[in-house]
Formats: C-alpha cells, structure tokens, sequence
C-alpha cells in the first residue's frame, strides 16, 4: 500500500502553505490544471491541489461549487455520463489518472468512494462485504469470513451485526448501512477514500460516529470528504480546501482557514454570510 | 498494489465483461433484425400487389383477381363503432379510478380487473361475445365484432386515462378548487384539458391495437365476400380477409392477403409514430 | 362555500337567489358526473366477471360429458364426439416454454444494452423501434412467418437439428424430423420475437428505476459494467424482472393469430418440437365457425375457459410482482 512513500521528504509543497510545518508529509495525489466540463459549460477551471497521504483534506464551499464535481474526478465517477470531461492531470503515485489508458475498474479500486446515501447492495451483510473481496482475490472461505470480519471491525460494525451477518443490508438502520458502505469499502484495501457527504442523511449520532471512524481510518488511508457541514470540516480534517464558483479558493491547513482566511470569500463563507 | 490485482482473476472478470458486452450488442441486432426483416419482407411482397383496384374492388372469388374494398371499410365501421362504445366507458372508468377513487378498495380492484383485460388473450374476448351475443341473436353480425372490438379497446383507454389524469399537478386542482368549481367541471373544464394529448394518444393506440385483431373477429362478425355496410348481418373485415386468404391455395389471394398485411402495418405503425409525437412533444 | 363567494352583506336577495339556483345545478351535474364514472367502472367488473361466467356457461356440457379426462386425455374427435384437451394444452404450454427460453435471456440482454452500454443518442431510436416491434399486429407475425420463416427453417435449421441430435439420447427424439418448417418449434420462435419487446420495454423500465447512486457505488467498487448489472442492477429489479416475464408469458399463452399459422393445427401430443401440433388457441381459431354439435362448441369454451384461468393466474402473478416493486421503490 505504498507506505514507503509516507516517509519520503515533502518535495512540491506550495508555497502558500508556508508558515505551517509540511515536513513529513508526501502527495499522494497532484491536481494540476484540471478543467471539468459538463457538456460546454465550465465546472471547474484550473484546480491545482494536493491531496497529502494519510492526511485529511476537506473541501467546503456552497452549492454548485463544484467540490463534488472534483470528488468525482478522482476515481472517474464521470465517465459513466456520456458529455462529462476532465482536462489537465491528476497524478496518482506517478500516473496520470486521466489518462485514457488506465484501467478505471482498477483505479476505482485503489481509490473507493463512499457516497451521501448509503448505499448497500441487495444483498446480506456478509455479502456486501465479500462481494468486492471476491472481486479482486480468490480466497477460502475462512480467509474471506476474518477479512469481512475485520473491515466491520474496522467500520465499528461488527458488534452490531454479528449475528445476522445473513440478514439483508437494507434492514439496517441509516447509520448501520453507512458503516456497512465504509466497510465494504475498506475491504476492497484502497490506497484514497473518497467520503461525497457521507453524513448529510444521518441523525448526530450516526455522524458522531461515522466522524470518529473516518479519524481513525486516516492512519492507513488518504482521506478526501466533501462536506456541506463546516463544523464536520473543521472537527475531521486536517486541511481544508475552499472552492466558490468552480474555482479553488483558497487551500489551508484546516485551522488557518479557519481561523485567518487569506480570502475575502471563504471569510465570508465560514462565517455563513453566504452559502 | 496494483500490480498485484492485475492477476488471473481480473483478467478473468475482465474477459466475462467483454463477452457480456458483445452478447448485449449481439442480442440487441437480433431483436432488430426481426424488425427489419419483416417489414421488408412485407414492402417487397405487399408493394407488388399494390394497385388502384385494391381500394375499388370488392375481395375476389378464388382464382380471379380484385381488392379489398368491402374488408376495408368493413374494418372502418368496425373501428369506429368499437371506438364510439369504448371510448366514454374507458374515459369514464379512468376517471373514477385517478379522481374519485385514488385510494379506495373498488379502484385498486377495477386497476388490478382492468390490467388483466389488457392482456386477456383476444380470442377469449371473442367467445365471450359470441355467447351474448351472437348466439341470442341467431347469427354472426357487424355489431358483435364492434363490440368485442370495443371490449378490447375499454381496458387501454381507462388505463391511459388515468395515468395521464395522474399527471396533472395536484395544485391544478386546488386551484380550481378554490375558485369554487365543483369536482366534475374541474376534472371536465380543467384536468380533461391538462391530460388532452394523454388521452388522445390512448385512443389512437386503442385504435392501433385493434385494426390489426383478428382472432376476435372470427366468430363475431364472422366474413363477407360481397359489399355489405349492413351490421346486422356478417361483415368482412381485413385481418381476418388476411387469415382466410393467406392459408388459401389460391396465388390472387395470397398476394391480396400480403397487401392487406402491408396496409394494416402502416396503419398501426403510422398510429403508433403518431400518438407517441403526440405526447413526446407535451413532456 | 357560498358564504364566501357572497363577500360581505351587499347582495340582494334576487341576487342570492340565482346564485342558489346555480349552486344547485352544479351540485346536481356534480353527482350525476360522479356516479356515471362509478357506473362505468362497473362496467368495466361486469365484463371481467362477463368473460368468466359465460366460459363457464359455455363449457358445462363438456365438462359435465367428459370430466375430468377432460384435461387428461388426447382424443379430439369431432366424429366420435371425443374431445380432450390435452394435446393443446400441451402445445399451448411448450411453445410458450420455447419462446420464453429464447425470448428472456435476449430481451434482458437487449435491457442491459440500452440501459448500460448504448450511446444516449442511440437509446431513444432503439427504444421506439422495439416498441414498434410490439405494435406489429400478431397476424403479420403469422403470415410472415408461415411464407417466410417456416421455409427457412424447413431448409436450413431443421434439418441441421436433426442431423445433429441424432444418436443423442434424449435430445434425438426432441429433435425428430421429418423437417415439415412449420410445427411447434417454429410457433415457438415467432412467439419469442412477439414477446421479446414486451420483456425488453418492461426491463428497460426497471433497470432504469436502479438509483444511479446504488450503481456508482458499485462502480466505485471497481465493478465491470457487467458486474454491475449481474449483482447490483438484477437482484435489485428482481421482482419487476418477473413481473415483465409474468406479462410476456400471459402475452404468449394467449396469443392466437401468429400461432395459428405455423403450428399446423394436429391434436397430438409429440415429442419432438419438429412436429406439428397445437396450442388452445389455435385449435378454436382454426375450429369453432366449423364446429358442428353442441358438445364441439362446448368443448372448445372449454378449451378457452381453461386458456383464461392459465393466463389469469400468471397475469395475476404479473401484476402483482410489478405492484410489490413500485412499492419497493417509494
């Protein structure tokens, strides 16, 4: 999983960001020049960014945006729209992920996503789970039941389910099935966790807890979350990134852009003058 | 790590893809083959017999030639009177089950009743007419085919109606509502004129539906060889001219059968193109 | 209502009266409008139960006469005054068995085409087309597929099918010649291109209704399109799937025109597909004007009645998988 590179010396760090300590950290992902398209009209217009490993990094700002826009290109969720077309790069461990070539049922693997609705598949709990496994590795069965085991664990699930693992996935409650969409996700190993407002169609709880999860799961894995919800941004993420209009705004560690945007719009926006 | 994945088994699934893929492409020419090879079939031999005679002559005795006149206005009057009986029955029904009785026990019943009349096989239509009414009356006539023409064509109109009623917003109705126009002349005045289109285009699929039934014609209105407007007694009509002639020997007839075969195709497609730009061009 | 519609304490008596005059007629035309569509929602009862009980009527002689071997035997002699249904029930379930096994896999194909893979601008030209194949009257089928088809068939398929099956234990006798074209398996391939649209435009429907968000998910995943549609889309549809096959079985069940052409009309229970046969509803196309004797007619209701339970039960079954899906949807 690449965990060599998260030790390798911070090497392209823009210079905005200076004043806050960036040693120690590596790109897992580079955005540079990225234009989207949805048919003629412009969605998003020269993005550069970078997405750090092992890190957090949210994208904020008002609706239409474009912060899911970007979300969807980094596992090419938009080439299932005939019409939607990215420009530019997206380097992603030295390949460019918009390259026609990539394999994207690979890509999507290495980079999964969890999205606003839950969304488990008409099938048990155990299968959901094992499903995507079984799509990658041939495993005995013993070896798939401790790995499903252990992204429910991961997910903080498994207390809950173990005993109708057979049960369908749609008979769980809102905050289970988005566990459940989590844990089938990390069991497929990727390296990028995409979360698209994972929280926006759960009670305080389910989101306290989904919070809680996607703080841990930084240790192991890149985390990318769009959120509408700038306290959810504040409390999960380690950097935050301001878009407005289909531009990115400003790019921060969390607590500056917080505390001293550099920007007239995001202080406007974090302080819901607009939004 | 992704070297890893590129393993047998991802080639494996990749290659499962890719033969689903073509198999979709493959299925999707056959079903339009057919499509294709019928009509084509059908201009190629219906064009052939295609004549001015075939609308001014009256069908031939076998082994000589002439048209289709008596079949096809035999089918006309069939149609229309089929249409005249079904249509307000059909529109009326529709009403009560999208206006009156959206949630009522009797509605879901008539919805579900209805639903299987619009796909109980036409021949069963056929003896059931021929039961009350053919019988009774001592023989075959015109009006028995209209009316299990008619019995065909009730169930598609109430269906249409109904879902087009259904597509009228809601705040439509109140509106009218709060003007003080009571229920009926805000569902006639106000939802009948909003779902207009809707409802045209159920009629003309109703009449596509039945130019081209035969089975319930063949023992209700039963055949005429000879010129005859009057419904009380036997009447020809073109589908069921195609039957008899089509399974004759005779080669005059088996050409008149292709070109009634090629006239009636038009006509429902032509129906058909028509009630769908009808209501394609409203959404 | 009308207190309302007064507006204040100005109006005159005469006034108040007209308006109360007219109130009543539109309170009167109100009821009479409502309980016409009520009597016509009878109507449309009163013809279910119509077809039900005049089939019934119809059929007591023969039933009476022949009971129950009614449905078990193989005789149909209109001399001898012999009549059992079996060989056209039979024929009746196996052609439509053969064009259900064609039709299905095609047309859930043809739905994952035009839902997963087909180009947008492609999908609507393809989508009318298929339902213009729906709206072909089924007698076109027929007469095309009696001229055209069943020569075809004569010449190149079946005698293919015999040389191959033959010595094949089993399959030999399915596939018995003589090549005659027309016959049960021709009957049963002209069905299958009769229901193939039906099945397709009710797939397509329901494929359609899968959230996008459910797929993307699964996309997500690393799913191939074929993935997705084999374990996301179809057990997600699943119930709408057999509703759409339940509707195109009805349809074939009962299907007269194209049949009668090209099943060859014999009451014998064959083997082999190869050979002639006949379904309920050809055998009372092709017989009831001829029909002579009461116990005939009676027989062929009969044979009707037992068509309309058949289709009832599986349009039912239909019906009601389609109902369960709409409310899965909500």
């Amino acid at each position: 999983m690449n965990m060599a590179s998260t030790n390798m010396p911070a090497f392209s760090v823009p210079v905005a960001h200076a004043g806050v300590s960036m040693a120690g950290l590596s790109e897992k992902v580079s955005i540079r020049n990225l234009d989207f398209f949805y048919g003629d009209s412009r969605a998003l217009k020269s993005i550069n960014l970078a997405l750090y490993a092992n890190k957090t990094t949210a994208f904020i700002g008002p609706s239409g945006c474009g912060k899911s826009t970007l979300l969807r290109v980094l596992n090419r969720m938009y080439d299932l729209y005939p019409g939607q077309r990215a420009t530019g790069e997206v380097m992603f461990d030295g390949e460019n992920l918009l390259d026609p070539k990539v394999d994207i049922n690979l890509l999507r693997a290495r980079i999964g996503m969890v999205f606003q609705k839950p969304t488990p598949f008409p099938m048990s709990i155990y299968e959901n789970i094992a499903f995507g496994i079984r799509l990658y590795e041939r495993l005995p069965r013993a070896e798939i039941d401790a790995r499903v085991e252990s992204a429910l664990r991961r997910a903080a699930l498994w207390d809950e389910v173990k005993d109708k693992l057979d049960a369908s996935g749609l008979g769980l409650s809102g905050g289970q099935q988005q566990r459940l969409c989590i844990a089938r996700t990390v069991a497929v190993k990727p390296e990028v966790i995409l979360f698209d407002e994972p929280c926006s169609a759960l009670d305080p709880i389910s989101t306290a807890k989904i919070e809680e999860l996607i703080d841990e799961l930084k240790q192991d894995y890149t985390i990318v979350i769009v959120t509408h919800n700038m306290q959810q941004a504040a409390r999960v993420s380690d950097f935050t990134t301001f878009m407005y209009l289909g531009e990115l705004v400003e790019f921060g560690v969390t607590e500056k852009i917080f505390t001293a945007p550099g920007d007239k719009r995001t202080q406007a926006y974090i302080t819901g003058r607009f939004g | 790590m992704a070297e890893i994945r590129k393993n047998a088994l991802y080639a494996r699934r990749r290659m499962r893809d890719s033969m689903a893929t073509s198999l979709a492409y493959a299925a999707t020419l056959f079903g339009l083959g057919w499509l294709v090879l019928i009509l084509a079939v059908l201009l190629f031999h219906g064009f052939g017999g295609l004549s001015l005679s075939v609308f001014t002559e009256n069908t031939p005795p076998p082994g000589s030639d002439g048209g289709l006149l008596n079949a096809i206005v035999g089918s006309i009057v069939m149609t229309v009177l089929a249409i005249v009986i079904g249509t307000p029955i059909g529109i009326l029904a529709g009403t009560y089950l999208a206006e009156y009785g959206r949630h009522d026990k009797l509605a879901s019943v008539v919805r579900f009743i209805n639903d299987i009349l619009l796909s109980a096989p036409s021949i069963v239509i056929g003896l059931f007419i021929y039961e009350v009414m053919v019988a009774p009356m001592g023989h075959f006539s015109g009006y028995a085919g209209a009316v299990a023409l008619a019995v065909i064509v009730i169930p598609v109109v109430v269906r249409t109606t109904e879902d087009m009623l259904r597509l009228v917003p809601d705040t439509l109705r109140e509106a009218a509502a709060s003007i003080g126009l009571p229920r009926s002349h805000m569902i006639v005045r106000i939802a009948y004129r909003a779902a207009r289109a809707g409802i045209v285009t159920g009629i003309l699929l109703a009449i596509a539906r039945i130019s081209g039934e035969t089975a319930p014609l063949l023992f209700t209105a039963l055949n005429n060889q000879f010129w005859s407007v009057n419904m009380n007694a036997p009447m020809p009509s073109l589908p069921v001219v195609i039957f008899q002639f089509a399974l004759s020997p005779y080669e005059e007839w088996q050409s008149l059968a292709w070109t009634g075969a090629l006239l009636i195709t038009v006509t429902v497609l032509a129906l058909s193109i028509i009630a769908r730009s009808l209501t394609a061009r409203k959404s | 209502m009308s207190e309302v519609a007064l507006n204040g304490t100005t109006a005159t008596t005469s006034a108040a009266l007209s308006r109360a005059s007219a109130l009543n007629r539109l309170r009167l035309s109100d009821v009479v409008f409502r309980e016409l569509t009520r009597v016509a929602i009878f109507a449309v009862l009163a013809l279910l139960s119509g077809v039900i009980l005049a089939l019934i009527i119809g059929s007591v002689p023969a039933l009476s006469a022949f009971g129950l071997s009614f449905v078990t035997t193989e005789v149909w002699n209109p001399v001898t005054e012999k009549f059992g249904a079996l060989a056209p029930i039979y024929g009746t379930l196996v052609t439509s068995a053969i064009a259900m096994v064609i039709a299905v896999p095609v047309g859930l194909m043809v739905a994952f085409f035009l839902t997963q893979l087909c180009p947008l601008w492609l999908r609507r030209p393809i989508a009318i087309a298929i339902e213009l194949l729906a709206g072909i009257p089924s007698i076109i089928y027929g007469i095309w597929g009696l001229f055209v088809f069943a020569p075809f068939l004569q010449k190149h398929i079946q005698p293919f099918l015999i040389d191959t099956f033959d010595g094949v234990p089993g399959l030999q006798d399915v596939f018995a010649g003589p090549p005659y074209g027309i016959g049960v398996l021709t009957a049963g391939f002209i069905l299958a291109i009769m229901v193939l649209p039906f099945i397709t435009a009710i797939s397509r429907d329901v494929f359609d209704a899968v959230p996008p968000v459910l797929k993307e998910a699964a996309y997500g995943l690393g799913c191939t399109r074929w993935e997705v549609f084999k374990h996301v889309v179809l057990p997600f549809t699943r119930v709408g799937v057999i509703g759409g096959v339940m509707l195109g079985l009805g349809r074939a069940l009962g299907e007269t025109m194209a049949v009668t052409f090209v099943i060859g009309n014999a009451h014998t229970v064959s083997a082999s597909i190869l050979a002639p046969g006949t379904t309920i509803s050809a055998s009372i196309a092709n017989e009831f004007t001829e029909a002579v004797g009461d116990l005939y007619t009676s027989s062929l209701i009969a044979l009707g009645l037992i068509l309309f339970v058949i289709t009832f039960i599986v349009l039912a079954i239909a019906r009601y998988m389609l109902l369960r899906l709409q409310q899965q949807g909500r």
